[in-house]
């Protein structure tokens, strides 16, 4: 975890979402809330079509924390859902681009800011990973 | 339909037991894209737990979930969720304040292990839209 120094950047993971892995996410988590599948009810309440879970969206998060951090201890996860990610019926689905700098490392603690985004624009407020280094 | 605003305070009873098994893990990750080969679960994983205790909350409250919308989520780990875990929730409504016709519910969850040690703390703003 050398690379794990304070200011450094962290390579940019981008993961495509779909209506597939929306289905999938509701059956291993248990959420089956039906914005995250039916644009019917997804519209009814007024959002701009099915979205993501903002907890899968947290998921590819903490998997872009792993990836960099080679599966480092995770001691606090946290962040604010500012912006739905709206999946497409289609087969390409949506790209989530999750992006990070070292902000600290102390004490044996490595703090991550985060910045994920979804065709340009926040999706999570103030993203931010704590792992043992 | 506004949230009675009396339940700020109010505990939860804990969750029915939940034994973490690999499967269920593997499960996870898959359905996350994580890589895994065994050990401990996937950073975000006691989301399952979590969950089954807002599912609880509001089946009591008669709030229906297609109305809420995930605002907030914090997780602080005592230590990581590992296969051979029996965990249970506790949550409890934190606040309540209500927004342009929506109810913000913020809540905080204990989940334990069989031992009832925390096993993790968890935090969640629940938006749920009030029917226009």
């Amino acid at each position: 975890m050398s690379a794990l120094e304070a200011g450094a950047s962290l390579a940019p993971q981008e993961y495509a979402v779909t209506r597939a892995d929306l289905v999938r996410y509701a059956g291993a988590s248990g959420d089956f809330n039906p914005i995250h599948w039916s644009d019917r009810v997804a519209s009814a309440v007024g959002l701009p079509g099915v979205i993501a879970h903002g907890m899968f969206t947290m998921a590819l998060a903490a998997r872009a924390v792993a990836a960099w951090t080679d599966g480092a201890e995770v001691v606090d996860l946290g962040c604010k859902f500012t912006n739905p990610v709206v999946v497409p019926d289609d087969d390409g689905g949506v790209v989530v681009r999750v992006a990070g700098t070292v902000k600290s490392v102390e004490d044996g603690l490595v703090t991550i800011g985060l910045e994920v985004t979804c065709q340009g624009q926040k999706v999570l407020g103030m993203p931010k990973a704590v792992v043992r280094g | 339909m506004p949230v009675d605003s009396s339940l700020v305070g109010r505990v939860f009873p804990a969750t029915t037991p939940y034994a973490v098994s690999e499967e269920k893990v593997r499960e996870f990750a898959a359905a996350t894209g994580t890589p895994y080969a065994g050990g401990p679960a996937p950073a975000t994983f006691p989301i399952v737990v979590a969950f089954r205790a807002m599912n609880d909350f509001l089946a009591a409250e008669q709030v229906d979930l297609f109305r809420i919308v995930h605002g907030e989520q914090k997780f602080a780990y005592a230590r990581p969720v590992v296969p051979g875990d029996v965990l249970s929730a506790t949550l409890s409504v934190a606040s309540l304040r209500q927004i342009g016709g929506n109810d913000i519910i913020g809540t905080t969850s204990e989940i334990r292990d069989a031992a009832g040690d925390l096993v993790c703390s968890t935090s969640a703003t629940l938006v749920h839209r009030g029917e226009a």
